[in-house]
């Protein structure tokens, strides 16, 4: 970290010096407590331009008070915010109007104004940069075709469904041509089948128009279709970050296994329940692959190489990023122990990740 | 009924509906930046401002908790400063709007008070200072509340002009009383309350109906 930083943050640090300029967003450890409980304890991170990059975390993990920050809607106690290299923390309400319009937000209830048209509210952040009317609507036009809306120009959002007004919600927040765009939980109030759609949108957005789109959610599927990189909040500090897929392949900390729970196999309850320590019938392994070592025919290998029998419980193989990523659930006898041994040795030289859980007593 | 009676009849109708209309003005005009100034210097409004919230508060409640009656004679040398005079229908209007202007900036702040505070952070994301935060979402989205608030506050208006005939501003209540109560003239009564009952509906119906073309939240 500079060393200036800290000393003269008050007094305007010269835009453009403070970080690298591919850098959309960089945080510096901030700090924001409400009472005794701190929501951000030291976050520290950032987003490079043009990456879709996902928080995600439980509820009251500190996602919404980072992502309030990003744009001057919530203060840090301490700590830096830099926006395109300009440190904005300090900044007063007057300084931060321009800024945010640099940066696009889209919310989980939508927030779109009932008393205005699908376009007039589109039109909203153009209209408070004071363009011209004709103009605003030309770009309004522009928008809603591009959310695949049009014909709604003149509908209230009343009318319109919970996918649309995300959509209208996406256009509005692209309006004012945004270096950033914050997605707040936009897809949580949706349902399983438009929240793809709305992803997938996004994602057309980033590709096409190469925005950078910062989102927070507290579900893996969400981050596991857009996002390329993550970063796991819990109690207000980063826990884990990475590339999605390789965060998936190995997580470390223990909140991204339980996030990560719903979409990656799991190990089937009853056999859970019934797992002992004892050495006696069956040993069980959870074998993780990932990248090159996933794309191998593992398991004949595994047969042709070591004498004696497996079972495959459970598990498959996953794409994320295009990067297969593995999990499945092996029962080997127990009663030779050698067996058991050559099997994992077999599998660790194979660089997957094998992992004893334990015995059961009689074959499921 | 005879001709004069009837044109007495004519006169206070357009006395009770200058009275009314013009306080009714004068209450939006000013009530309505009351009810804003309410909720914009509350805990977390737009312009937080405890010390002032309260000492709006107190005043608003103070013109409030006065009878009409009495603020009627008490705002008599205020009427003489404002108008010229203290007698006659444009002399009821100072009263009967400084009654209505802090009823109605209670009625507008809590419409105002109901607009989804996601729309406001939605409009500080995208830049907008205070007055665009008061021009594009509290007042629009508080708009079928605030007509349907006006509504109220005309109609009690209409009720509240009849007691400034107790300072001689005519209108329908001064006639009733005069004629229809104490000179035994019925049929005077009976027109005076129809013409009363198809006022309120009249301006009921109205304000209805605006309320049903400006709301669009469902």
């Amino acid at each position: 970290m500079n060393q200036h930083l800290s000393a003269t943050a008050d007094a305007a640090v010269p835009i453009g010096t403070s970080d690298v300029p591919s850098d959309v967003v960089r945080l510096v450890e901030l700090k924001r407590r409400f009472g005794v409980t701190p929501a951000l304890d030291g976050v520290s991170l950032t987003v490079r331009k043009g990456e879709i990059l996902g928080i995600i975390g439980r509820s009251g993990a500190g996602k919404s008070t980072l992502i309030r920050c990003l744009n001057g809607l919530e203060r840090p106690d301490s700590g830096q915010v830099f926006i395109e290299g300009r440190e904005i923390s300090r900044l007063g309400e007057r300084e931060l109007q321009p800024l945010r319009r640099r940066i696009g937000m889209i919310f989980q209830h939508f927030n779109l104004l009932s008393a205005k048209t699908v376009e007039e509210n589109v039109a909203l952040p153009l209209k408070i940069e004071g363009r011209p009317r004709a103009e605003r609507l030309e770009r309004a036009a522009e928008l809603l075709a591009l959310v695949g809306l049009l014909e709604k120009a003149k509908a209230y959002p009343a009318s319109l469904s919970g996918g649309q007004k995300q959509r209208v919600g996406i256009a509005r927040a692209l309006a004012a041509r945004p270096a950033l765009l914050l997605s707040d939980e936009a897809t949580s109030a949706l349902d399983p089948e438009t929240t793809r759609s709305i992803l997938a949108l996004l994602k057309d957005i980033n590709r096409q128009l190469g925005l950078t789109i910062l989102l927070i959610t507290h579900e893996m599927e969400v981050i596991r279709s857009i996002a390329a990189r993550v970063a796991v909040i819990d109690a207000g500090r980063i826990v884990e970050q990475g590339p999605v897929w390789s965060v998936f392949a190995d997580p470390k900390s223990a909140i991204t296994q339980s996030l990560l729970g719903g979409i990656r196999p799991q190990l089937p309850a009853e056999i859970q329940s019934r797992l002992t320590r004892t050495e006696s019938g069956e040993a069980i392994l959870r074998i993780d692959v990932a990248g090159e070592a996933a794309r191998q025919p593992l398991l004949s290998d595994l047969a042709a190489a070591v004498p004696g029998s497996f079972r495959l419980i459970h598990g498959g193989i996953d794409h994320v990023q295009q990067q297969p990523v593995g999990t499945l659930f092996l029962a080997v006898p127990g009663n030779d122990a050698n067996h058991l041994t050559r099997v994992i040795a077999f599998l660790k030289a194979r660089d997957a990740r094998v992992e004893v859980l334990g015995h059961v007593a009689n074959p499921v | 009924m005879s001709p004069i009676l009837f044109e007495l009849l004519i006169r206070s109708i357009w006395e009770t509906i200058l009275m009314t209309a013009a306080s009714g003005l004068i209450s939006l005009v000013f009530g309505l930046p009351l009810g804003l100034a309410l909720i914009a210097t509350d805990r977390g409004g737009i312009a937080e401002s405890l010390w002032v919230n309260r000492a709006l508060g107190a005043v608003i409640n103070g013109f409030r908790s006065v009878p009409f009656i009495i603020l009627l004679v008490a705002l008599i040398p205020v009427t003489r400063l404002i108008v010229g005079t203290s007698i006659g229908t444009w002399a009821a209007i100072v009263p009967l709007s400084i009654a209505a202007t802090p009823y109605y900036a209670r009625i507008a702040e809590v419409s105002l008070r109901e607009v989804d505070h996601g729309l406001i952070e939605a409009a500080r994301a995208m830049g907008g200072n205070r007055w665009t935060i008061i021009r594009e979402v509290l007042v629009p989205e508080a708009l079928p509340g605030i007509v349907a608030g006006f509504t109220v506050t005309l109609v009690t208006l209409i009720g509240a002009s009849a007691m400034a005939g107790a300072i001689g501003a005519g209108g329908l209540g001064d006639l009733a009383i005069r004629y229809g109560y104490q000179r035994f003239e019925t049929s005077v009564m009976v027109a005076v309350v129809i013409v009363l009952i198809i006022l309120v509906c009249g301006i009921q119906w109205a304000g209805d109906q605006l309320v049903a073309r400006l709301d669009h939240r469902v």
